[in-house]
């Protein structure tokens, strides 16, 4: 019988965009243990990143999956990670993401959110995925939640949009992130069984 | 019909609707929705070819830019 971390040392989560939701939530699943990532993003890291993103001063204009390999390496050098530099679209999703067992949602745009739900869910219904909506401003801890529906989570308050006033701020994208990273957790841990496609999901 | 969406029972005056007029009818006008019925995912494409019905579970959920 295996044991709940020799679970999570040998399962491979994906993660789509190394942003904010995904720099945070890589770091975390690394440091949780996780035995290998595999992280894809087509940026390189700017300054204005660091006021949220998990990268360095020093790490300014290089790719990111370049600098997000280099300091999950940093925090926990076992963890296997797989990068791809490039912008996804669905041609290239099934490749990418055929062995994770997850896939974390960490794109930046609503309709890039959509393309990798709709992707995933067709390719790998029987995949789970953990996507972040609604992260945007300060403040609203008891806001931020989990719902489930089928295969797919959703993290956030599924309603804080990025404006003016409420800008993209480190504490409630990094919440967020962790809550992506929990999320993957109690899948990976407690192995949670994935839910048909013509199932009715319950809560 | 009753429909069960978001986790809320909702009662409709009508045998079935599209998801396109569920949509108008619940005023979800966000750009970027993701629907999801009895658990399985509809395309924006299918909207107006899937119908839903009395029993039928529906998620509409808001995907906010940010990440």
């Amino acid at each position: 019988m295996k044991s709940r971390l020799e679970k999570l040392k040998e399962t491979c989560i994906g993660i789509a965009g190394c942003g904010g939701l995904g720099s945070n939530c890589a770091m975390a699943l690394a440091r949780a243990g996780v035995g290998r990532l595999v992280i894809a993003d087509f940026d390189t890291v700017s300054r204005e990143n660091l006021e949220r993103q998990y990268f360095f001063l020093d790490q300014v204009g290089r790719k990111k999956v370049e600098a997000l390999r280099e300091n999950i390496g940093r925090s926990n050098p076992g963890v296997i990670v797989e990068i791809h530099d490039l912008r996804l679209g669905p041609d290239e999703i099934p490749a990418i993401f055929k062995d994770c067992r997850v896939i974390i949602e960490a794109v930046d745009h609503g309709d890039m959110k959509r393309m990798i739900i709709e992707t995933v869910s067709e390719c790998f219904p029987e995949k789970f995925i953990v996507a972040g909506s609604g992260l945007a401003g300060y403040g609203g801890n008891n806001a931020l939640s989990t719902r489930r529906l089928g295969n797919l989570f959703i993290c956030g308050d599924e309603v804080s949009e990025v404006s003016e006033a409420r800008p993209l701020m480190a504490p409630r994208v990094a919440a967020v992130a962790a809550l992506q990273a929990n999320q993957v957790l109690e899948i990976v841990m407690d192995d949670l069984a994935p839910a048909r496609a013509d199932d009715a999901w319950e809560e | 019909m009753k429909i069960c969406l978001n986790n809320r029972e909702v009662s409709m005056a009508g045998e079935s609707f599209s998801i396109r007029e569920l949509l108008d009818l619940m005023r979800f006008t966000f750009p970027m929705i993701v629907v999801k019925v009895n658990g399985r995912l509809v395309r924006k494409e299918e909207y107006e070819r899937v119908f839903v019905g009395d029993g039928d579970n529906v998620d509409a959920i808001h995907l906010i830019s940010g990440g």
